[in-house]
């Protein structure tokens, strides 16, 4: 391809999705946790996966990552398709990809410096003056310089997801998957959690996953949003429009109403069985 | 009348079918560790870490326990032959014992409860807390950085502390046959010298605790890699690795004694 060629190329590729999913059936034993579902993931955006506990979040991610194959369907990752890889092309194709898991997933036997230094040391053959400063300028991006020398017992959970942040980030990747990092954060860290996000995501040139059923913080950050249950996406759009959906399933998740379509009550016998009453009299006329 | 025997053979098809799955796991947990093994080697680092926390944390135990071990031997040694006025053999008796059989055996005993167990907690608490997982999505195969290391480690480290055993039981036998016994101490030594011999005996123990290595520390990781990730799932798992392992180890060690010394 001549170098006018490319010139026209890069700005096209730039608009196709980064990562396409195609009619993606899955399930676990009996259970069936996708069921034909699509959707696409735009470059340089930050893409809200939402929904309650249970519903397949954390599974969506595991499935672009390679890490679990689909019953069905196919999941393309700039323009690879992930489940027709070779190991060796899945594992190049991961060194471009970053993943923040929901407890940090730090390795419990390095430090800080030597978790977020990890990937460089096991892929690269860098100088150890340049990792160092890779390392350190990674931790600084998220707040987490003076922090380098400790243990990750010694962190606290916000802590522990900001050197994962950091670590996730060490290889420069072009996607990064968020999977929960806002459960179980107090709102000091919740608000430095949705401000990396953010800012990482448009000073790194990114684009971002962000897997969460915390409704405020993802919709302030996210520029897309699917909203995700019973298998089927049942919305999708910017989050001002996911908030105007007056589709009942869409409210009761919005405003966290007790019940609804998802019932309050776990499906059980009738109360007049369970407690032994007396069938209820026809009132007399 | 029909449901409890229909219940039953549910009940069994199930265990069958749970059995061939974990069988058919145990299978793709050593397709994945063979070919990872010699790239390990490449790394001698990660083998010398792991040779200190399955070699060096385990002296202690192997030594103590050897200890003990030479001493009841050289007291229940020294009962019976004095009956028989052949109390100057206790030497061979203790020596060959240890060689032969205490030493690859209990040495392996001991291994799966120290080192073992601590295996399966680690890789376990590594699993449940997605550190694997983790691992897996930074390209990097858990099994050539994790699991290898922790296999040669054990597999080197297993003869040598058999070997241990054995140098500080007949130690301790020594001390109670001939410091507390009587027993002469030319005796002692000069039927060890003629009477244990090196292919036989030594080379034939070494066999056994390189084999029991490779059992134990195969054991050990897989029910650590393969645990339900949570903390009951880890604890169960550890348990696992010492009963599997106590009845690989024992098992086996009567059919290679059957083998090897043509008994």
């Amino acid at each position: 391809m001549s170098d006018a060629a490319a010139c026209v190329a890069a700005p096209e590729s730039m608009l196709e999705p980064l990562i396409e999913i195609r009619n993606l059936s899955f399930s676990r034993g009996s259970r069936l946790i996708f069921d034909n579902i699509s959707l696409s993931i735009p470059r340089g955006q930050i893409t809200g996966i939402m929904g309650p506990s249970g519903t397949g979040k954390t599974t969506l991610l595991k499935l672009v990552g390679g890490q679990l194959r689909p019953d069905a369907g196919e999941v393309w990752v700039d323009g690879l398709n992930v489940h027709t890889l070779s190991r060796r092309a899945l594992f190049a194709l991961r060194k471009r990809m970053g993943m923040l898991f929901q407890h940090g997933a730090l390795l419990t036997d390095l430090s800080v410096f030597e978790n977020v230094a990890f990937p460089l040391r096991e892929h690269t053959r860098l100088p150890e003056s340049m990792l160092r400063d890779l390392v350190l300028m990674k931790l600084n991006a998220v707040g987490l310089r003076g922090a380098r020398d400790l243990q990750t017992a010694e962190l606290s959970g916000g802590m522990a997801r900001r050197v994962a942040l950091a670590r996730a980030l060490i290889l420069d990747p072009m996607l990064v998957m968020f999977d929960e990092p806002f459960t179980g954060q107090d709102p000091i860290t919740l608000g430095v959690l949705v401000r990396l996000i953010r800012n990482l995501n448009d000073a790194l040139g990114l684009s971002s996953i962000l897997v969460s059923h915390d409704v405020a913080e993802t919709l302030s950050i996210a520029d897309h949003v699917y909203v995700l249950a019973d298998g089927h996406v049942i919305a999708s759009g910017t989050p001002a429009a996911i908030q105007a959906d007056t589709s009942p399933w869409v409210r009761q998740f919005m405003q966290g109403l007790a019940d609804g379509p998802v019932p309050f009550q776990y499906p059980a016998s009738s109360l007049q069985d369970d407690f032994r009453l007396p069938p209820l009299q026809e009132p007399s006329s | 009348m029909m449901r409890p025997v229909l219940n039953l053979l549910a009940r069994i098809g199930q265990g069958v079918m749970e059995a061939l799955a974990r069988l058919g796991r145990w299978f793709v947990f050593m397709l994945g560790l063979l070919p990872a093994l010699p790239a390990s080697l490449l790394r001698p680092r990660l083998i010398v870490d792991q040779l200190y926390q399955v070699g060096v944390l385990s002296l202690q135990i192997i030594l103590v326990a050897g200890a003990f071990v030479g001493m009841v031997l050289g007291l229940q040694g020294y009962s019976i032959l004095a009956t028989y006025g052949s109390a100057e053999s206790l030497g061979v008796v203790v020596a060959l014992s240890l060689v032969r059989e205490l030493g690859p055996v209990l040495t392996a005993l001991l291994f799966a409860g120290r080192a073992g167990s601590a295996l399966t907690a680690e890789l376990g608490l590594m699993k449940s807390t997605e550190q694997l997982a983790g691992m897996e999505m930074m390209a990097v195969d858990p099994l050539k950085r994790v699991v290898a290391p922790r296999f040669w480690a054990g597999v080197l480290t297993m003869p040598l502390l058999a070997a241990l055993f054995s140098l500080v039981g007949v130690l301790g036998g020594y001390a109670i046959g001939v410091g507390l016994l009587g027993v002469d101490s030319g005796s002692y030594w000069s039927q060890i010298q003629s009477q244990v011999d090196f292919r036989e005996d030594i080379i034939n123990g070494v066999i056994k605790s390189v084999l029991f290595g490779v059992v134990a520390v195969w054991i050990a990781l897989f029910e650590g890699y393969d645990c339900v990730p949570t903390a009951e799932g880890v604890s169960r798992a550890t348990t696992r690795t010492v009963v599997n392992t106590s009845l690989a180890v024992l098992g086996l060690d009567f059919v290679m004694t059957a083998l090897m010394f043509n008994v």
